[in-house]
C-alpha cells in the first residue's frame, strides 16, 4: 500500500509541478483549540527546489486523469502517460504528515478533468472536508476551480479553501480556441467573476458578524502561459492590469512556456522557454502592483516588447530623464519609487532618515540604495554624484546587469566604442546629449 | 561628551550585566573600547575592567530606556542582544549613550555608523528567524517533534510563537546547537533551556517512509529544464541545508546515542541548570 502512495505521489506531483503559484501568502490565522496548523500573512517559503523555485505547498493534482484535450498541457487526453488518482483520504493524510514536520505550508490542490468538472470538484471538496473537519487544519490551501464547475460547488470550495484560482491560460481568446478548444474565455471569467462576488459579499457579512465564515479569506490569483502564442508583451501587461482592476487579483503568475507536445500550433520541441521574458514581465507585474506605474507607461502600441538588455523601470526612466534628477532630500515617496536602484523599503527608509538629517550619498549607500544605477537619477543637496561619468560605456555597465551586458556585447560588438568616439572627453554639459545617446541605443527596437 | 578611553569593560555576558556597563560608562564619564563577555576568546594588553552585575543598576538603565528614549528602542536592543556581531555590546552602548542624547529620534537616524551597525545586525536575525519558520524539519520520535538547527543569531525567542499557533497540540523540541539551547513546548507552555547535548534514538519505519516520501516530492517538483542552481543557493544558502529532510541529511543523523531513547520518551533532556537565559 506504502508503495501506491510512493508511485501516485512521484505521477501526480510531475503532473502538478508546472503550476507556478506556491505562494501561501495573504492572511494570518492560528489553530483552533485541538486544531493543528497557521498562516502568515507574508507567506513563508519551505524549500527551494534545484530551479530556484520556493516550496511553500505540497503541489499535487486529484487526478491526472483527464477529458480536456489541451494541447500546450502534459495532461491533455491524448497524451500517452501513466495516469492515477489520490483518494481524498490518502492525500489528507499525506498533507497532514508533511505538515506535522514542518516540510510544508499547506496544500495545493489542483485536479484534471475526471469525467466531468463537477465530479472532479466533489473529490476536491471531500479531501479538504476530511483536512478541516477531521484533523481540524488551519493551514493554508489554495484550490483550483475548474473552469465549467457548478457555482454552487465553487461556493463550498471557497469555504474550505484560503486561496483560489482559476487558470487565464492562454492571453487570448484566439489562442484560447485554438489550443483549448475544451474552454473558453466565458467558462474561465465566469467562475472567476463569480469568486470575485463571493468574496466582496463575505467582507460585508463579515463587517456584520465577525464571526461569519470566510470565503477565500486569502483571495484569488491566476495564471498565464507565456511564449507558446504569438501574444505581445504589451496584451500581456493590459491583461494582466485589467485583472487586477475588474477581478481584484491577489497576483497573476506568468509562467515560461516549456515545450511538452509536438505540434504545429506550438514552439517546437527543442524551443528553449522564455525565461528572461517571463522575468520581464514579473518586473513589469511588481511595477504595476508596488510602485504605482500603469501598464501603458511600460508599453505602448509602438513598443510592444519589453527591451531584454534593460529592466522595465530603467526603461522608463532613460524614456523620460524631463522627470529627473530627484532630490532625494525632498521628493516624494511615489517620485523616489520611480527611481531606478531605490525599491520600496529603501524609498521608505530615505522618509524616515531624512527627519533628522540632510541625505548624503554616503548615507543613501546604508539605506539600501543601489547607487551604481541611482546615481544617473538623483541629486542630493541640488547636486549630483561627484565625478558622475555620462559616458555610454559606463552608464551601460551601470545600468545592464551582469548577464544582459554580456548578451548586449555579443549582439552589439561594436556599439560602445563607437559612440564613445562621436564625443568629446564627457563633460556635465554633455550629459544631457549623452543620455540621449544612450537612450537612443539602449531603447531601439530590436 | 566624555572621551574614549582605552579600557576594555568585561561583563558576565548576561543582558542585565551589559545594562551595568552602561550605568558604569556614565557613572565614570568613560566611554569603553570594547566590551568583552566570557564567551570572548580575545586576551589583550590594554587594561581591563571587571564589570559587577547589580541588579538595582541594571533596573535603573533599563526603566530609563522607554523613557528617556522610546518603548520602540528598549525593544530594538532586546533584539541586538540576541544577534551574531561581534562588538554588539559596545554598539549597544553607544546606540544607548546616542538615543539619550538624542531622544527617541534616534531610531531614525539610520545613515548613523552606529544605528546603521546594530540596524544590519537585526535585520540579519531578522531575516534568519524567518528563514527557520520554513527550513525547520521535525522528525517523530515517540509522537513527539524533535529538530535541530545551527543558527548564527539567537534565534529560539523568535520562533516561540510561531510554532505554538501551528502546534497548539503537539509536544515538539528545536534544538539549538550553536548556543547549546531548546525549545520545549508541550500543551500549553513553553520554555526555553539550557541544552548542554542532545542524542536521537533510532528513527521508525513510519518516519523514515514520510522523509523518503518528502524527498521524491522534493525532486520531483523541480522543473529540469529550468535548472538553476545558483538561484537556489541565494534564496537557501547551503549552511542550512545540513538540517533539511530534503538533502538526505536525516539518514547520518545520530542513530545511537549515550542517553538514548529514554530521554526523548519523556522529554527530558540534560539540562545544564546553572545558566539562566533571556526569555
Amino acid at each position: 500500500m506504502k508503495l501506491d502512495v510512493f508511485d501516485k505521489l512521484k505521477i501526480l506531483t510531475d503532473a502538478a509541478k508546472y503550476d507556478v503559484a506556491c505562494t501561501s501568502s495573504g492572511v494570518n490565522k492560528r489553530a483552533s483549540a485541538g486544531g493543528i496548523g497557521s498562516a502568515a500573512s507574508c507567506g513563508i517559503c519551505h524549500s527551494f527546489s534545484a530551479d530556484g523555485r520556493c516550496i511553500s505547498l505540497l503541489k499535487v493534482l486529484m487526478t491526472n486523469v483527464c477529458a480536456y484535450d489541451c494541447q500546450y498541457c502534459v495532461n491533455r487526453r491524448s497524451n500517452d502517460t501513466p495516469r492515477t488518482s489520490f483518494t481524498p483520504r490518502e492525500l489528507a493524510e499525506l498533507t497532514i504528515n508533511f505538515y506535522r514536520r514542518n516540510y510544508i505550508e499547506g496544500l495545493f490542490l489542483s485536479s484534471g478533468v475526471l469525467k466531468d468538472p463537477d465530479y472532479t470538484t466533489e473529490r476536491m471538496l471531500e479531501a479538504l472536508r476530511i483536512l478541516r473537519e477531521e484533523y481540524r487544519f488551519s493551514g493554508y490551501i489554495h484550490a483550483k476551480a475548474i473552469p465549467g464547475t457548478n457555482s454552487a460547488l465553487i461556493a463550498r470550495l471557497g469555504m474550505l479553501a484560503d486561496r483560489m484560482s482559476v487558470n487565464i491560460e492562454l492571453p487570448s481568446q484566439n489562442s484560447l480556441r485554438l489550443l483549448a478548444p475544451d474552454k473558453s474565455k466565458h467558462s474561465i471569467l465566469a467562475p472567476m467573476g463569480y469568486i470575485q462576488n463571493r468574496i466582496q459579499e463575505n467582507s460585508k457579512e463579515l463587517v456584520q458578524y465577525r464571526s461569519a465564515p470566510k470565503f477565500a479569506p486569502a483571495g484569488q490569483s491566476t495564471q498565464m502561459i507565456i511564449g507558446a502564442t504569438p501574444d505581445t508583451d504589451f496584451q500581456i501587461l493590459n491583461l494582466t492590469e485589467s485583472l487586477y482592476k475588474k477581478y481584484k487579483l491577489k497576483r497573476v503568475f506568468f509562467s515560461a512556456y516549456m515545450p511538452v507536445a509536438d505540434n504545429a500550433m506550438l514552439p517546437a520541441l527543442n524551443t528553449k522557454p522564455p525565461l528572461l521574458r517571463e522575468h520581464r514581465l514579473y518586473q513589469a507585474d511588481w511595477l504595476l502592483r508596488y510602485y504605482g506605474f500603469a501598464a501603458n507607461e511600460l508599453l505602448d502600441q509602438q513598443h510592444q516588447s519589453f527591451n531584454p538588455y534593460i529592466d522595465p523601470k530603467c526603461n522608463w526612466a532613460l524614456n523620460h530623464m524631463e522627470f529627473f534628477p530627484v532630490d532625494v532630500n525632498r521628493a516624494s515617496y511615489n517620485s523616489l519609487l520611480r527611481v531606478p536602484g531605490i525599491g520600496v523599503l529603501s524609498a521608505k527608509r530615505i522618509i524616515t532618515a531624512r527627519r533628522t538629517t540632510t541625505l548624503h550619498f554616503a548615507g543613501l549607500k546604508k539605506l539600501g540604495v543601489v547607487l551604481k544605477r541611482a546615481q544617473y537619477f538623483i541629486s542630493c543637496g541640488g547636486r549630483q554624484a561627484e565625478g558622475l561619468k555620462f559616458a555610454p560605456k559606463t552608464m551601460l555597465q551601470s545600468l545592464l546587469s551582469d548577464k544582459t551586458l554580456t548578451l548586449y556585447r555579443q549582439n552589439f560588438p561594436e556599439a560602445p566604442a563607437e559612440q564613445m568616439s562621436l564625443f568629446d572627453p564627457p563633460s556635465m554639459v554633455q550629459a544631457q546629449s549623452m543620455q540621449e545617446e544612450l537612450r537612443k541605443c539602449l531603447t531601439a527596437p530590436i | 561628551m566624555p572621551n574614549r578611553s582605552n579600557l576594555i569593560y568585561r561583563y558576565d555576558g548576561s543582558f542585565e550585566g551589559l545594562l551595568c556597563c552602561v550605568f558604569e560608562s556614565y557613572d565614570q564619564h568613560e566611554i569603553p573600547l570594547d566590551i568583552f563577555s566570557p564567551a570572548s576568546l580575545q586576551t589583550t594588553l590594554l587594561p581591563e575592567k571587571d564589570i559587577r552585575t547589580e541588579t538595582a543598576k541594571a533596573n535603573r538603565v533599563l526603566a530609563s530606556i522607554p523613557q528617556k528614549i522610546s518603548p520602540a528602542a528598549l525593544d530594538f536592543i532586546k533584539r541586538a542582544f540576541l544577534t551574531c556581531h561581534a562588538q554588539k555590546e559596545l554598539y549597544i552602548l553607544l546606540f544607548l549613550r546616542m538615543g539619550y542624547r538624542y531622544g527617541a529620534s534616534v531610531m531614525n537616524m539610520l545613515t548613523d555608523d552606529v544605528v546603521n551597525t546594530l540596524f544590519t545586525a537585526v535585520k540579519h536575525l531578522d531575516k534568519e528567524s524567518h528563514l527557520f519558520k520554513g527550513f525547520i524539519r521535525f522528525s517523530v520520535f515517540n509522537n513527539a517533534l524533535v529538530a535541530e538547527i545551527e543558527p548564527k543569531n539567537v534565534v529560539l525567542p523568535f520562533l516561540v510563537r510561531h510554532f505554538r499557533e501551528r502546534y497548539p497540540e503537539e509536544r515538539f523540541l528545536i534544538y539549538d546547537k550553536t548556543h547549546r539551547m531548546g525549545l520545549i513546548y508541550q500543551p500549553y507552555q513553553a520554555t526555553i533551556i539550557p541544552i548542554e547535548e542532545l542524542d536521537l534514538p533510532e528513527t521508525d519505519e513510519n518516519e523514515r517512509s514520510f522523509r523518503e516520501l518528502w524527498q521524491l516530492f522534493y525532486d520531483t517538483i523541480e522543473i529540469k529544464e529550468r535548472h538553476n542552481p545558483k538561484c537556489r543557493m541565494s534564496l537557501m544558502p547551503k549552511r542550512y541545508w545540513k538540517n533539511m529532510t530534503e538533502f538526505g541529511s536525516a539518514e547520518e543523523k545520530p542513530s545511537v546515542s549515550r542517553h538514548g531513547n529514554d530521554a526523548v520518551k519523556s522529554l527530558n533532556f540534560k539540562i545544564a541548570a546553572e545558566e539562566k537565559l533571556l526569555d
